[in-house]
């Protein structure tokens, strides 16, 4: 989950300066800030219990095989209407894992969740009408959008990628439900609004076991790219 | 110079802690602002915990160390903690920081529909981007007095 917001906090922050209009190169950037942000948070958690130094070492210190993160956000950043094909599918799945997340018995989780819901409903919001826009101005913004969600389509679901201690989070009182189970709930949310939208309904996950794993060339890239200050002074501070 | 350290009890932190100003919205005090969640005050120091306005707001560091820098004055150990115990809401700023917020053109938290425009508090308002220069707010525009402005957002 940290993985998630980091990875796609950090795909988002590629377009600071480049994106299609000023409001969306600002938008763009408040959103990295958001993701960034979320998963320091959700590091700061993790380094605490796995007694790890701190968040920069998990966002920074692993080699690419070792993050976990969700395949969907594997496959560069592409054009605006990958990326906003991206981030929909991203955003609505975290919004259904994060509601399952929000009683948690881990205080601490439950606390950052509640603030994180706060924040991610401006996301979902932003998102939805750029999804609405693109599928709705027929030519080349719709067509960009079909060919970004042909692409994204069989590792559309990975975010719900089945947990090897997802029993312990179930039993523990951390999970309120199993993830297949929240998947099929995003999935029918998902249908509902792409029905309306005329869009074509997502495929079954291409290959369930990897969901989280085998993240390519694309990651590689933005990795060397993320860790690149790191690895020149790794005492450095910013 | 010399100068006589005040008093320290909770109430003077708390008048204190009124004069140190949010540094993304500088006509706010952290008090108005209401990120201020607790002052303790022991033999060992005085402890403040602040509640962040968003999970990754980046001038919290700022805010931080001039909390420490204006409680210095008490002459005790001063340690700023976060917590996310209960979430920062933006209906904790205060009625004052309202009305500070509306004399400078922001709008004051409301449901995105609810938003009014702060220079003539026409209710036909578009928002134009959910997001604006810093993490909490977003962009609007009055079509009665053809203003852009900023809302906080309501989290």
């Amino acid at each position: 989950m940290a993985d998630d917001e980091f990875v796609i906090g950090f795909s988002d922050s590629e377009w600071t300066g480049i994106a299609p209009l000023l409001e969306e190169d600002i938008a763009m950037s408040s959103l990295a800030q958001d993701e960034l942000g979320h998963a320091q948070a959700l590091y700061g958690l993790l380094a605490e219990v796995t007694g790890v130094a701190d968040a920069d070492t998990l966002a920074y210190d692993r080699e690419p095989a070792d993050y976990r993160h969700a395949r969907l956000l594997d496959h560069g950043r592409g054009d605006w209407a990958m990326t906003i094909a991206r981030r929909y599918l991203y955003e609505t799945s975290d919004a259904v894992r994060l509601a399952a997340l929000s009683d948690a018995s881990w205080r601490p989780l439950a606390e950052l969740v509640g603030k994180l819901v706060r924040e991610e409903r401006y996301h979902l919001m932003h998102v939805g009408l750029w999804l609405e826009r693109l599928a709705t101005t027929g030519g080349e913004p719709r067509d960009r959008l079909l060919a970004a969600l042909a692409t994204l389509g069989p590792d559309s679901g990975t975010v719900f990628t089945p947990l090897p201690d997802e029993p312990a989070l179930l039993k523990a009182g951390i999970l309120a439900r199993p993830l297949a189970e929240l998947e099929r709930d995003w999935r029918a949310g998902i249908a509902a609004t792409f029905q309306g939208l005329r869009l074509p309904s997502l495929p079954p996950t291409q290959d369930p076991a990897r969901g989280r794993t085998d993240h390519g060339a694309a990651f590689a890239w933005l990795h060397s790219e993320f860790t690149m200050v790191r690895r020149s002074d790794p005492a450095a501070t910013w | 110079m010399t100068q006589v350290a005040p008093e320290p009890t909770v109430e003077a932190v708390q008048r204190a802690l009124g004069e140190v100003l949010d540094p993304e919205l500088p006509v706010l005090s952290v008090v108005d602002l209401g990120i201020v969640h607790r002052v303790d005050l022991d033999a060992r120091g005085i402890r403040v915990t602040i509640l962040p306005t968003f999970v990754g707001c980046p001038a919290l560091d700022v805010i931080r160390a001039s909390i420490a820098d204006r409680l210095s004055g008490f002459g005790l150990p001063v340690q700023v903690d976060t917590t996310f115990e209960v979430p920062w809401t933006s209906d904790r700023i205060s009625p004052a920081g309202r009305r500070a917020l509306a004399a400078i053109g922001i709008a004051p938290p409301s449901e995105p529909d609810a938003v009014r425009c702060p220079f003539c508090a026409s209710a036909s308002v578009a928002m134009d981007s959910a997001f604006g220069p810093t993490q909490c707010r977003s962009l609007y525009y009055c079509r009665a007095c053809r203003q852009p402005f900023e809302a906080l957002k309501a989290v």
